[in-house]
């Protein structure tokens, strides 16, 4: 088992750069999980660490000695991919056999004809066998050993991926998208089933997702990327709640996060839709601010909106989403040439709102996220209290 | 008011049936037109195969001789010529060849399709200049080397030219190219070198190509008159064509009859052997259906 450290990696492509001096401490036996959109580098991170690709800077160390001279298989990681690249022309059998076959035997015990007159490639071959066996029992393969890969579907193609990785036992798990060529369902399923998975060897698990539901519900903590640096480190509930940038809370979180343009008025306090907030900020008089507002807090106001701490607006209803257990509102604003939001509620909720009904939304001041102009969030301070400040949270 | 549109509707099935047989028609017989045209030298050869002298230069055609001469031909051709002798240094020569040339551009192809090192396109360009130049260019150089070393009138001789070819390390590079970077990646992780992934990886999933591969430089070979022509003076070392020739010049002045017996004889393993690889070429081709 081993911790995962990460210094200043960067990486260019030609002229592009890729990745921007990364820093990152991975504890030992933790999963965390890389997360980000299309291109941020991820993938490239991901193979950085394998040692696929060298980096052009900075330092890789696993078990806390540099790996940054050793070729991929020294490195004791093991690697899962998307496409599960498993070897078309080999059985399951002989798939999840080979790293064993590679390490154990030498190289003249596997070359054709030469490997016949080895007296001790039996025993070895045997114990791989067993090794083997026991993979597929964990991972109920054992019907399946000796088809070939074309004849799997995509779970089990991506089971026998894992089991070629778990065989020998690497102190580090490499995941890249493992699970974005599974349908929605199954999906589901390999989550569960990795998570356990993790547990049960308390291996160090690195997971590259561009999906924050995997992200959320999976890791120990998450990294979030974009264009090459991680914009904040945490654990999914400290993503979720405290997000340090726009960029960050846009990301986590289905539905998305909704946006409400606010602006600074006098004394810094904030106004939304022209009315004044009780919150303030440390911002110029004029800026323009980012509201963020969960789904999940918005809630229907019933007559004249009131009490402090409280803000509100009208909206209008677009569409309904039946999720069974709960409802996904679609509103416009009425009348504001404005991307709309969105509302997660109950059943009984949403059966009062019939559809294109004007309706006013009103949610608690305290629980929306402030990002200032550049994407930074900012931190409110109470009306009245002059010496209170902006804090930037970085990771 | 707009004109009626012909819809799926209006075409009645039977219409539409004698259309699909009108198609097939046309295209079969294009297809069986081209084929007899392609086929007409070899049904020649292998009736003239069976002919009587008197007959061959008769001014009339004929599919089937009116005496029938097939056995006189053989035996004599058989009799006369070492034509299983000729086969046996085609099959040696050929096979010589393609294990060479398949052992240097597969390593080769891998190189330049998967691995980064600084000239590899440079190389690549070199591999498609070598496409350019024909065999009679090299000739010279090559005779008087050989010459020099004291090794004409070998079957090395007449391999050596060919053990490097561009033309393959040109087809599998294009075919490796489309292999997963995330296999060969995973067999690195796995502990394989390079040299392991090529032969135990990639080549496997190479096999449509290399059968390809393998027709164009058996038939190539097989029939190559110009290189042994030119390093080979002893008839038993003779390849089917060089053989073919010598037996012309001296045995049989102008019996054909057994000279074409004596080219069917040559003809037949190459043929067998492409039926045969047709099957595993289409084997091959459906196997890489694997994702
Ligand atoms: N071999 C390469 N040559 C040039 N550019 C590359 C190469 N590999 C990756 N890139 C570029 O590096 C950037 C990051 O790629 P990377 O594969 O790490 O993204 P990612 O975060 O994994 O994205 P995705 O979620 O789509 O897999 C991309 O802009 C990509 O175009
Ligand atoms: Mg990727």
């Amino acid at each position: 088992m081993a911790t995962v450290t990460l210094s200043s990696i960067a990486k260019s492509f030609g002229a592009t750069r890729v990745l921007g001096g990364v820093d990152l401490d991975i504890a030992d036996g933790e999963f965390l999980t890389l997360v980000g959109p299309s291109g941020c580098g991820k993938s490239t991170l991901i193979r950085i660490i394998a040692g696929l690709e060298h980096q052009d800077g900075g330092a890789v160390a696993i078990g806390g000695q540099p790996v940054d001279h050793l070729r991929p298989h020294e490195r004791r990681v093991a690697m899962v991919f998307q496409s599960y690249a498993l070897y078309p022309h080999m059985s399951v059998r002989q798939n999840i056999a080979l790293p064993l076959t590679m390490s154990r035997l030498k190289l003249w015990q596997r070359l054709p004809l030469l490997r016949a007159l080895s007296g001790q490639r039996r025993t070895v071959m045997r114990g791989i066998e067993a090794d083997v066996a026991a993979a597929a029992a964990q991972l109920q393969l054992d019907h399946l050993l000796d088809r070939k890969p074309a004849q799997l579907s995509g779970g089990q193609r991506q089971r026998v991926a894992l089991g070629r990785a778990m065989v020998r036992h690497p102190d580090v798990f490499l995941m890249d998208e493992p699970l974005s060529n599974l349908d929605a369902k199954l999906r589901v399923h390999m989550r569960t089933e990795l998570a356990e998975l993790h547990k049960r060897l308390g291996a160090t698990f690195i997971y590259v997702t561009h999906d924050q539901v995997e992200a959320m519900t999976m890791s120990d903590r998450v990294a979030m990327m974009d264009s090459g640096t991680i914009l904040q480190l945490g654990t999914p509930s400290q993503l979720y709640e405290r997000p340090a940038s726009l960029k960050v809370a846009q990301f986590i979180g289905s539905p998305a996060i909704n946006l409400l343009p606010a602006s600074v008025g006098a004394g810094g306090r904030l106004e939304l839709f022209g009315r004044p907030m009780s919150l303030a900020v440390q911002q110029a008089q004029g800026q323009a601010v980012s509201l963020g507002v969960r789904s999940e807090t918005l809630s229907l106001v019933h007559g004249e909106p009131s009490g402090t701490g409280r803000a509100w607006f009208s909206a209008r209803l677009r569409r309904k989403e039946n999720l069974g257990s709960e409802y996904i509102l679609h509103f416009d604003l009425a009348g504001r040439d404005l991307p709309g939001v969105t509302m997660r509620t109950s059943p009984a909720q949403a059966a009062g709102v019939s559809e294109a009904a004007e309706v006013t939304l009103g949610f608690d001041e305290a629980a929306c996220h402030l990002f200032a102009a550049d994407g930074e969030r900012i931190e409110p301070r109470g009306l009245g209290v002059a010496t209170a400040s902006i804090v930037p949270l970085r990771a | 008011m707009s004109a009626p549109v012909p819809t799926v509707a209006t075409v009645s099935p039977a219409h539409s049936a004698a259309r699909r047989f009108l198609s097939l028609v046309l295209i079969h017989g294009v297809l069986v037109a081209g084929a007899l045209f392609m086929l007409a030298p070899f049904i020649w050869m292998l009736v003239t195969s069976i002919k009587p002298p008197s007959e061959i230069f008769s001014a009339e055609i004929a599919l089937w001789p009116k005496q029938f001469y097939g056995v006189e031909n053989y035996r004599f051709a058989m009799e006369k010529a070492p034509l299983l002798r000729f086969a046996l240094n085609g099959v040696i020569i050929c096979a010589g060849i393609l294990v060479v040339q398949l052992l240097v551009a597969i390593p080769c192809a891998y190189a330049l399709a998967k691995l980064e090192f600084p000239g590899r396109n440079l190389l690549f360009v070199l591999v498609l200049l070598g496409l350019c130049i024909p065999v009679q260019v090299p000739a010279m150089p090559l005779y008087i080397g050989l010459a020099q070393l004291g090794l004409l009138n070998t079957y090395f001789a007449m391999m050596v030219p060919f053990f490097l070819s561009v033309f393959a390390i040109f087809l599998f590079r294009q075919f490796f190219r489309s292999f997963p970077d995330d296999i060969i990646n995973a067999a690195r992780l796995d502990g394989m070198s390079e040299f392991e992934i090529v032969w135990r990886i990639v080549t496997p999933s190479a096999w449509p190509a290399i059968a390809a591969f393998a027709v164009f430089s058996t038939v190539a070979h097989w029939n190559d008159l110009y290189w042994p022509l030119i390093v080979i003076s002893d008839a038993k070392l003779a390849p089917p064509p060089l053989g073919m020739m010598f037996f012309a010049d001296a045995e049989t002045g102008s019996n054909y009859g057994a000279l074409t017996a004596a080219a069917t004889i040559l003809t037949t393993p190459l043929v067998l052997a492409f039926l045969i690889a047709r099957r595993r070429f289409i084997d091959g081709i459906t196997m890489t259906g694997v994702k």
